[in-house]
């Protein structure tokens, strides 16, 4: 079977408007916390949420949002959740870390790693009361040095727990280098627990399509869980706001900021050797560049645009889907900042 | 008088026990970007990056303490400690214990705690009840730059694990790194002589045990830790106006409780209110009143806690986190 490409970048592009909106409100002050996007992780979630059914069950981590609204969760609910009314999805309590809906059976956790266990109780839950139901744990690779997330891999794996595992990684444990923390290989390593994988390019929508459904089709037969590993760059980094995004984005204004303290403390007596200190400094230049080069910078890592490139041989369709999408958000926007100023 | 901003202040102390102590590093989650000031100053092998593995790490830390380290430990929230419990619970609060007094594991846990900017209940718990329920733990609140420096001394001289709590809203980097970052359209309310203060030339612990009395007054005792001894402050300024003199006392310390100078206030003022961001049930508000009853003292007794698990939407937060008007409220009930 091939993947509807028009319906996925559908999806996609509604979650895409749907956050930008969500970042211009953060920017105006209307969101007070952190604010942590799904925005380059589209093509991972639409390609596998394409699969879902009803009875399924959602474990997802602190960029729940795309998730939930590709699953049919009202996007008025989740945007007055967002904003903190009291009529929003979770009545202003949760936020967007802590997003729940019963109805989709869809929980989030915004704790590195508690999407393993709790995906592997929604499949236990599934096991006896909803015959070929799964249940799906999002994660990043950060979480793949949390203990728990490892523990309900084997969990899963010696009860032969219907769970597909996603790790949606972009190489970044919050702000850190994943590759120097991160030992070995995953893919190896859930092997080595008796999970068997699929490795894909979380930026290519088809390509994520085809790999969950082969792997939900063997989950919903009975032969235990998955692991699906698919790469993608998230545009904003770990959060809105991140300092090295903003000395990427605007040097002139952020790197002095760094740089003054950083140079103080660089030159201020006792302490390690120049060669360590120079180490140092090193480390903290190279997480500069690295964020400069950033791939995300890169259309090429954009899971939209990708998708969008198979779609313009139909310019007029896929104008219109675009301008029924931004309708779309736009009626959300206003009907729930009309609430907001009523 | 030379000023420093909070975590500036703790960052300035733990510089200064660095340089003095090659024992001492620092390890955590983003460590490097967190504490880049002492990376530069240190080097990569006293500041070093962990992966997002807080049983591993906080284990890893009371061990190292045991074998002859001085290691500062920094989880990413405390809410995060959850994670690492056993480490904390079993393990380095147990040590001096089970080796019948002849082992001991100073490390120090560094936390930021404490809600106020919009992050919701899993992420701005304040916890310190629940870890100084602990016995073997020692649990510090610091409310200004000057006792977060001093104290962060002290918790490096001390020869056992203790936890170290900042609070966010006074925290200048967490502030920014949690929500403010890049914008200039939120505002907090943030206690300013908490977030940044007069600190000393060179720093000098600032004794485990010893609360401070922030405010003088004869009608009504407040005490509490962090951003509350400023609210008890903003209160008592209230009440003021009413002819009403409240006193307050910080306690600095959770675990050890500086019982002497709490049950000389109490006995003095005879109406004691709590106002504790942590959790009401079971927790500091509850452990002073035992205190104090404990001593023989007759008093009238009220507290300003928080209630319920903490909502996400700000009106709502506000009004779950002790704020001024309900301590302000609390000290009337008791005249």
């Amino acid at each position: 079977m091939a993947p509807d490409l028009w319906s996925l970048y559908a999806l996609m592009k509604m979650s895409r408007l749907f956050e930008e909106t969500v970042t211009q409100l953060w920017q105006e002050g209307l969101i007070s916390g952190e604010m942590h996007l799904g925005t380059g992780e589209e093509a991972i979630v639409a390609g596998v949420l394409d699969h879902v059914q009803e009875g399924d069950a959602l474990a997802l981590d602190h960029r729940a949002t795309p998730a939930l609204l590709m699953r049919g969760v009202d996007p008025v609910l989740i945007l007055r959740e967002l904003l903190g009314h009291e009529e929003g999805l979770c009545r202003g309590q949760g936020g967007h870390m802590h997003l729940f809906s019963h109805e989709h059976l869809a929980a989030s956790s915004g704790i590195v790693g508690a999407s393993g266990p709790a995906a592997a109780g929604f499949a236990l839950a599934g096991q006896y009361l909803r015959p070929r139901a799964i249940a799906v744990a999002f994660f990043g690779e950060g979480a793949m040095n949390q203990g728990m997330l490892l523990e309900a891999l084997n969990l899963a794996a010696v009860w032969r727990l219907p769970v597909l595992f996603v790790c949606k990684d972009d190489n970044w444990s919050i702000t850190s280098d994943s590759s120097q923390l991160t030992g070995g290989n995953l893919c190896q390593r859930v092997e080595g627990l008796g999970v068997p994988y699929t490795v894909v390019d979380g930026t290519d929508v088809a390509a994520v399509w085809e790999a969950a459904g082969e792997s939900i089709e063997r989950i919903r037969d009975g032969h235990g869980p998955s692991f699906l590993h698919a790469s993608c760059v998230h545009l904003e980094a770990h959060f809105l706001g991140y300092q090295l995004v903003r000395a990427a984005r605007k040097p002139l204004q952020e790197v002095p900021r760094i740089a003054r303290p950083l140079l103080k403390s660089f030159f201020r007596p006792g302490g390690a050797s120049l060669r360590m200190r120079r180490q140092g400094l090193q480390e903290v230049l190279s997480a500069l560049l690295t964020t400069h080069r950033d791939p995300r910078r890169s259309t090429a890592n954009d899971p939209l645009i990708r998708a969008r490139r198979a779609l313009v041989s139909e310019p007029q369709r896929l104008r219109e889907l675009e301008e029924d999408v931004e309708r779309e958000i736009a009626a959300i926007l206003s009907a729930v900042v009309e609430e907001g100023s009523g | 008088m030379k000023t420093m901003f909070f975590t500036e202040a703790i960052d300035d102390a733990l510089g200064q026990a660095m340089a003095a102590d090659p024992r001492v590093i620092v390890f955590g989650e983003d460590v490097p970007l967190l504490r880049r000031n002492l990376l530069v100053r240190f080097g990569p092998e006293r500041v070093r990056a962990t992966p997002i593995s807080e049983s591993a790490f906080v284990g890893a830390g009371v061990a190292a303490a045991m074998a002859g380290l001085r290691p500062v430990v920094e989880l990413y929230m405390v809410d995060f400690a959850s994670v690492a419990m056993d480490a904390l619970l079993n393990h380095a609060a147990k040590v001096e214990s089970f080796s019948g007094g002849q082992w001991q594991a100073p490390l120090v846990v560094r936390a930021p705690c404490g809600g106020g900017y919009g992050d919701g209940g899993q992420h701005e718990q304040s916890l310190w009840g629940w870890l100084a329920h602990i016995p073997g733990l020692v649990v510090l609140v610091p409310s200004t730059p000057a006792d977060a420096g001093g104290l962060m001394l002290a918790a490096l001289e001390w020869d056992g694990p203790v936890v170290f709590l900042e609070h966010k809203l006074l925290s200048e980097s967490w502030l920014e790194f949690m929500g403010s970052g890049g914008r200039t359209t939120v505002r907090y309310d943030v206690p300013a002589a908490g977030a940044r203060g007069p600190v000393p030339r060179e720093w000098q612990p600032v004794p485990l045990g010893e609360a401070a009395l922030r405010k003088e007054g004869s009608d009504v005792a407040f005490v509490s830790v962090g951003v509350g001894v400023h609210r008890c402050l903003e209160a008592a300024q209230a009440l003021e106006g009413e002819g009403i003199t409240a006193a307050v006392l910080d306690l600095r310390t959770v675990s050890p409780l500086d019982r002497a100078t709490f049950c000389e206030l109490v006995a003095r003022t005879g109406r004691l209110v709590v106002v504790d961001e942590d959790y009401e049930r079971f927790g500091l508000s509850g452990e002073l009143s035992a205190v104090a009853l404990e001593a023989g003292l007759s008093f009238s007794y009220a507290r300003v806690c928080t209630e319920t698990t903490i909502p996400y939407a700000r009106h709502l937060e506000d009004q779950t986190l002790p704020g001024t008007e309900r301590i302000v409220a609390a000290a009337r009930q008791l005249l």
